[in-house]
């Protein structure tokens, strides 16, 4: 067994967080190098590498937890300790970790000095940790607000840009509405079952009977409004294209993996450790929302001529598998989500950080005939690029493949036979946006002599992307070690349906 | 006389908040406002919470109510400007919206909670007996609900980062 942990004792307490604490206290270190330098690129870099170093610190920290498998003495307390928070935090903190590198050689780049971004950066992982480790609904609402609150300003980070702007004042907008319902939810359920608790919520529900109860009821719908804006499920998808088309494209790729990730992780934990008794009601709704949301974000991807906007909408479209996962209401597809938004994370930012580096003169202007003949120019980048679209697609041999037949595997042991054949049939539809993507790069020539000249990955983004692809394949062709681990993250989230009699 | 004062200031709040809403100057608008907050800390008052009550004067009344104004200063908003309101479909949505939460709110007086929810009655005077009014709010805040109220510092440095970062004259 594991190293059980206090924490009702101050050290025990301490220890508990210490991801949160850890990372917290390298952000304030970081604020204040930013605040004393921060006058030219290489103070900028200088910050990017502090930023750099206190993420892979706390990355180490979650692991050691992991490893020494450390678990509660009491079920009750307000922060979680369980593999599906060392599993998540882990992977937000290695999306946070890729978007840094990235980040590193594009602010240059695109002469944005403000080294205050790696600073916001921390902020929205430190959000995204207590999301994860929240077992209390005002922890994971805090968590939520503090990440949005980074992620605003960081979509409005490049101030010469009109887009930049609109994408902060449309996120931020649409955000705070969402918010409002989450909120709102969270009053309700409060109402009903007199406790904020996950674990408590789990029992008093199962022991008064409230499975039904009205408010209970209105409550999960507020609250499935709520993260349905936050994972850009359909129909609360609108202010996806927008403002991922707007924001500088490390912060896209952010939104896109890490943010999109930790909110489906508070869902997850909050929809099958405290609702878990509701289920027939919580899973016709995630079932109709992942229908929609894989049909509506397909289709409209199939139609997208830029390469930016097209990566929007496949956003959407696995925010649609995922929740397919979810709608299984099982702790295998807990499992499957831990498998899949590893996979996807990587696979995004992959995607994301070969756009930034062909995107010389802007990324938002990047149609996808532009990639014409970089194969023949840039063969190793189109080569990436390749083990992206395929992963994305669910190509055999990539990552891709396995996390969509892990979903497919939960949604048909649930019999829900509809929605795999539906998400097996929106799997094909979107090869029909993916595959003209490296159809272009290998089988069309290069418009002119110069094309591609001033493209290329600058810095450790070269190594996010090669990152990236070798691990994508290697979970493609080799995933039992992390197939293990994503079983072992996802045990024990849903607590036993025990009903304790009383009259 | 504690029923007549629980009608007359929940009556103020409502007539305000309708007149806050109404004006088309944002300064007699925002004036209003002061005024539904203001009842709002009275119905605290009547509830027993006098330091919420307190605290609701002096942080939404006092120091909110100032930003708004000094925003609508900064903005220089006049007297009459042309309104961008949309007009009598746009009056529908907002009266439709309106009712579908009364009459929720309305529903969910209707919905009692299940016995074992409810605190049993007078929990909150024997509370109030033993730890005083503050000590109630405090031992909460600070004792069980430490780590959001530290979170929530987190998030106001987080807000005042960004604020900064946005806002700075050279870019």
């Amino acid at each position: 067994m594991g190293m059980a942990i206090d924490v009702t004792t101050p050290g025990g307490f301490v220890l508990a967080l210490l991801p949160e604490l850890v990372l917290t206290c390298w952000m304030l270190v970081l604020l204040v190098a930013v605040a004393w330098r921060h006058r030219d690129e290489g103070d900028q870099q200088m910050a990017g590498q502090l930023a750099l170093m206190g993420l892979v610190s706390t990355l180490l920290v979650v692991l050691w937890m992991w490893v020494k498998g450390a678990y509660p003495e009491t079920l009750t307390g307000m922060i979680a300790l369980d593999g599906f928070r060392y599993a998540t935090s882990a992977i937000f903190l290695i999306g946070a970790i890729l978007v840094v590198m990235l980040s590193l050689g594009y602010l240059g780049r695109e002469r944005i000095l403000v080294p205050e971004y790696y600073v916001l950066v921390m902020l929205a992982a430190i959000g995204m940790l207590f999301m994860a480790s929240g077992a209390d609904l005002i922890v994971i609402f805090l968590g939520l607000e503090l990440m949005s609150m980074a992620i605003y300003v960081l979509a409005g980070i490049d101030r010469r840009s009109a887009f930049s702007a609109e994408a902060a004042v449309k996120y931020f907008l649409l955000g705070a509405f969402a918010s409002g319902f989450f909120l709102y939810g969270i009053a309700l359920l409060y109402g009903a079952t007199g406790t904020t608790n996950l674990t408590q919520m789990h029992y008093q529900i199962v022991t008064l009977g409230l499975e039904t109860n009205l408010m209970l009821l209105a409550g999960i719908g507020m609250l499935l409004i709520g993260f349905g804006f936050k994972v850009a499920a359909v129909p609360f998808h609108m202010w996806v294209p927008d403002v991922y088309d707007g924001a500088p494209t490390p912060i896209t790729a952010y939104m896109a993996a890490a943010v999109k990730a930790a909110a489906f992780t508070a869902l997850i934990r909050v929809l099958l450790h405290a609702l878990g008794a509701s289920d027939a009601v919580w899973m016709e709704i995630i079932l109709w929302l992942s229908v929609i949301t894989m049909i509506v974000g397909n289709l409209i991807a199939l139609a997208q001529t830029h390469l930016k906007r097209m990566l929007a909408y496949s956003s959407i479209g696995h925010a649609g598998y995922i929740l397919a996962a979810l709608a299984s209401g099982s702790e295998r597809g807990a499992a499957a989500f831990l498998f899949y938004i590893l996979a996807y994370t990587l696979m995004t930012l992959g995607s994301f950080a070969i756009l930034a580096a062909v995107g010389t003169r802007g990324e938002r202007d990047v149609r996808i005939d532009d990639l014409s003949g970089l194969a023949s120019r840039r063969p190793w980048m189109a080569l990436a690029m390749t083990v992206f679209m395929l992963s994305l697609l669910g190509f055999p041999g990539t990552a891709g493949f396995i996390g969509k037949w892990l979903v497919l595997s939960a949604v048909v042991s649930a019999d829900q036979i509809v929605l795999a054949v539906l998400l097996v049939i929106a799997s094909m539809v979107s090869a029909g946006y993916y595959l003209p993507v490296v159809m272009a790069m290998y089988m069309k020539s290069a418009p002119s002599e110069d094309a591609h000249s001033g493209s290329g990955l600058i810095g450790a983004a070269r190594w996010v992307v090669g990152i990236a692809a070798v691990l994508l394949l290697l979970l493609g062709v080799w995933p039992n070690r992390v197939l293990d681990m994503a079983a072992d993250g996802a045990e024990g989230l849903r607590p036993a349906p025990t009903r304790i009699l009383t009259d | 006389m504690l029923v007549f004062n629980f009608w007359f200031f929940s009556g103020l709040a409502i007539i305000s908040a309708l007149l806050c809403i109404t004006r088309r100057s944002p300064v007699v608008s925002a004036m209003w406002l002061v005024v539904t907050m203001f009842s709002i800390a009275a119905l605290y008052i009547i509830l027993g919470a006098q330091f919420i009550g307190a605290i609701q004067v002096l942080v939404y009344a006092g120091a909110i109510m100032v930003l708004f104004l000094f925003v609508i200063m900064l903005l220089n908003l006049g007297r009459d400007e042309p309104t961008d309101l949309p007009g009598w479909w746009g009056h529908a949505i907002t009266f439709g919206i309106g009712t579908l939460l009364i009459v929720e709110l309305w529903a969910v007086t209707r919905i009692v909670p299940a016995g074992e929810v409810r605190l049993p009655a007078g929990t909150m005077d024997r509370v109030m007996e033993q730890e005083g009014v503050v000590g109630a709010i405090s031992s909460t805040l600070f004792r069980d609900f430490l780590v959001p109220f530290e979170i929530t510092s987190v998030l106001l440095l987080a807000a005042v980062v960004g604020a900064v970062v946005l806002a700075k004259r050279r870019i």
